[in-house]
């Protein structure tokens, strides 16, 4: 009987094999944020369509329609910021099973290292001479420098002595280090003269983007905008998505990376250097927590030293969403949450005549939904069996 | 000189002593075995000369050099390198990145490609499972990715542990087949077994663990041949 013979696999790394490892990941993170986009819109349609008659002074279909793009790049915002930030919690937890709970503060110092930049420029006299692009670059290798560095340090003080102690111990640790950045961030802050809320400055970015306009009746037409830092906020992400997966999984470093999350004495016994790979984490996580908090600083135009709790805790809320060591998990997470989040902030109101004034709801809906996803589903969204390591 | 020497080791697990002073030597090109029954501190050894546990007492040297207080990256570097026990394939990356990790300190690509096709050559299937992840592999199969891992590190001194666990027979054979050409392509081998038979007849000398402790010596040919040997790990009477 004749068997045609298997092709043999060529040994060597082949481009596309690069680029299927690199946007294999990303096309997966891709398909659920349009997934959840579109079921999110269909779904609050729906509670539009039936709640018509409730509303006589406007018509709630058409109210729906006329802010559902916004309220997608409102959510796609959010989902980056938290993503970027989840990222730090997942990766840390994928090599050394541990919740790094001074991430959050990590994204805030990045923040802060951004209005600090933004103060030098303006004494010096050369923000406003800076074109947007160059600055938007500079500030975000800055946030990622210091963050970066910083998350690198807090490993070696306050992680790595107490890698052989019983899990709770350096949990309260991450917690003390968290309390130590945000008190020694406002003393700094408020010495240097940047003050508590600390202005975030920036070069002009312009006028929104007009997109289009969406005809409401004959002689009124509402634009679709598109805010600059919005836009600049959603580039940087995916750019900084896209290096992360080249890095993971396409080179050596990064499947050490891997190696060393998968199992910790024997990517050792490969030669591996597992605490240099752990700090790589730590740096890379940092790194993006950083970046991320500039850009938080750019769109939101203030920073204070507790500006990182809340994304930080909703951060680590996406990345358990997600699939806590899950890289693609984590962008996922973060997206959905940023998504719940943006409909309910813009529609709650909308939807009950007033009765519940959205943006103050929106934590609550949010995470109710994600508490019943996590009944259901409890190892996340993309979430495989890691946690029983054998 | 020995290529591989342990002199006096003792190694504790917490408050637990594992090796009671063991000292054994490994000279350039032999195949030595460990054998011995369960809990005789045969993995305690690999894993103490690895130096994923740091002995409390005693020394082992490679090559001139004192290696017990190195970290195990370091140790790798200078050529020793360990397939471990239960196998250890990282199941979340391919055959191929599992590889590559076994090659992980090395930086000549076109040396790294051509210890790929050696590998390949002695475990032709792992070639048709190349992007396949680890964890999917059968346990054959992932004992020949350990050791081909293990050997994408140039190892001056390859450890084995207990390569036949789990396999069938006619594997375990196939297995013992391509460690004897290993070791005749050059490759010092320490291998740990329980398979005593199998591992006795491949080995050039061998070593009788107890308890922690090193109770006989002798070629493989004289211990397979020891009446307590036979008795007690042979099955014979």
């Amino acid at each position: 009987m004749a068997v045609a013979a298997l092709p043999t696999p060529t040994v060597r790394r082949t481009l596309r094999m690069t680029l299927a490892s690199v946007f294999g990941p990303l096309g997966q993170v891709f398909v659920f944020v349009v997934g959840s986009a579109i079921v999110l819109s269909i779904g609050t349609l729906l509670i539009a369509f039936l709640l018509r008659g409730t509303r006589a002074d406007v018509d709630l279909v058409q109210a729906t329609l006329v802010i559902l793009p916004q309220v997608i790049i409102d959510g796609l915002v959010r989902g980056f910021l938290f993503a970027t930030i989840a990222l730090g919690y997942t990766m840390v937890y994928g090599v050394l099973e541990f919740i790094n709970f001074a991430h959050g503060e990590i994204f805030m110092v990045g923040a802060f290292a951004g209005a600090a930049l933004g103060s030098i420029l303006v004494s010096s006299g050369v923000l406003n001479a800076l074109p947007v692009p160059l600055y938007v670059v500079v500030a975000v290798l800055v946030g990622m420098v210091v963050s970066g560095l910083l998350a690198v340090s807090i490993e070696r003080v306050a992680y790595r002595p107490l890698r052989g102690a019983p899990r709770l111990v350096p949990l309260i640790s991450a917690i003390g280090v968290s309390l130590l950045l945000q008190d020694g961030v406002r003393l700094i802050a408020n010495l240097s003269g940047l003050g508590f809320n600390a202005r975030f400055q920036t070069p002009n970015f312009g006028p929104p983007l007009r997109l289009a306009e969406i005809p409401v009746s004959e002689d009124r037409a509402i634009p679709l905008i598109l805010d600059v830092r919005a836009l600049t906020f959603i580039v940087a992400a995916i750019l900084m998505l896209v290096a992360l997966n080249y890095l993971v999984n396409a080179t050596k470093l990064g499947t050490a990376i891997r190696a060393v999350a998968q199992d910790r004495p024997t990517a050792s016994l490969m030669g591996i250097n597992v605490n240099q790979i752990i700090a790589l984490t730590f740096l890379i996580g940092g790194a993006l927590g950083g970046a991320a908090g500039v850009l938080f600083g750019i769109r939101v135009g203030t920073v204070n030293p507790y500006v990182g709790f809340l994304p930080g805790l909703k951060a680590f809320t996406a990345a358990v969403l997600g699939g806590i060591g899950n890289i693609p998990g984590a962008m996922v997470g973060g997206i959905v949450l940023g998504f719940l989040e943006a409909f309910v902030a813009s529609y709650l109101s909308l939807m009950t005549a007033g009765a519940f004034s959205g943006a103050s709801y929106a934590d609550i809906v949010a995470f109710s939904i994600l508490i019943l996803i996590l009944i259901f589903r409890p190892s996340g969204l993309l979430g495989e069996a890691v946690s029983q390591k054998v | 000189m020995a290529l591989l020497e342990l002199k006096n080791v003792h190694t504790y697990y917490g408050n637990i002593h594992a090796l009671k002073g063991i000292s054994f030597s490994v000279e350039k090109g032999e195949i030595v075995t460990l054998i011995g029954a369960n809990g005789a501190g045969k993995s305690t050894t690999l894993r103490t000369i690895s130096g994923l546990l740091t002995p409390r007492q005693g020394e082992i040297w490679f090559e001139g050099q004192r290696i017990d207080r190195l970290p195990p990256h370091e140790i790798v570097a200078r050529g020793v390198l360990q397939s471990p026990e239960g196998r250890r394939i990282f199941p979340r990356l391919t055959v191929r990145e599992n590889l590559e990790m076994g090659a992980y300190q090395r930086k000549d690509k076109a040396g790294i490609l051509q210890d790929m096709e050696r590998v390949f050559a002695l475990f032709p299937r792992l070639k048709e499972r190349l992007n396949q992840k680890g964890g999917t592999l059968s346990g054959g199969e992932q004992q020949m990715l350990a050791i081909g891992r293990a050997l994408m590190g140039r190892p001056r001194v390859l450890l084995l542990d207990e390569p036949s666990m789990g396999l069938a027979p006619v594997l375990v054979e196939q297995i013992f087949d391509i460690i004897r050409e290993i070791n005749q392509q050059g490759t010092t081998i320490l291998l740990v077994e329980q398979n005593a038979r199998l591992a006795l007849s491949i080995a050039h000398r061998g070593y009788v663990l107890e308890t922690g402790r090193i109770v006989l010596t002798g070629t493989g040919q004289e211990l397979a041949n020891n009446p307590q040997v036979k008795a007690a790990y042979l099955g014979e009477h």
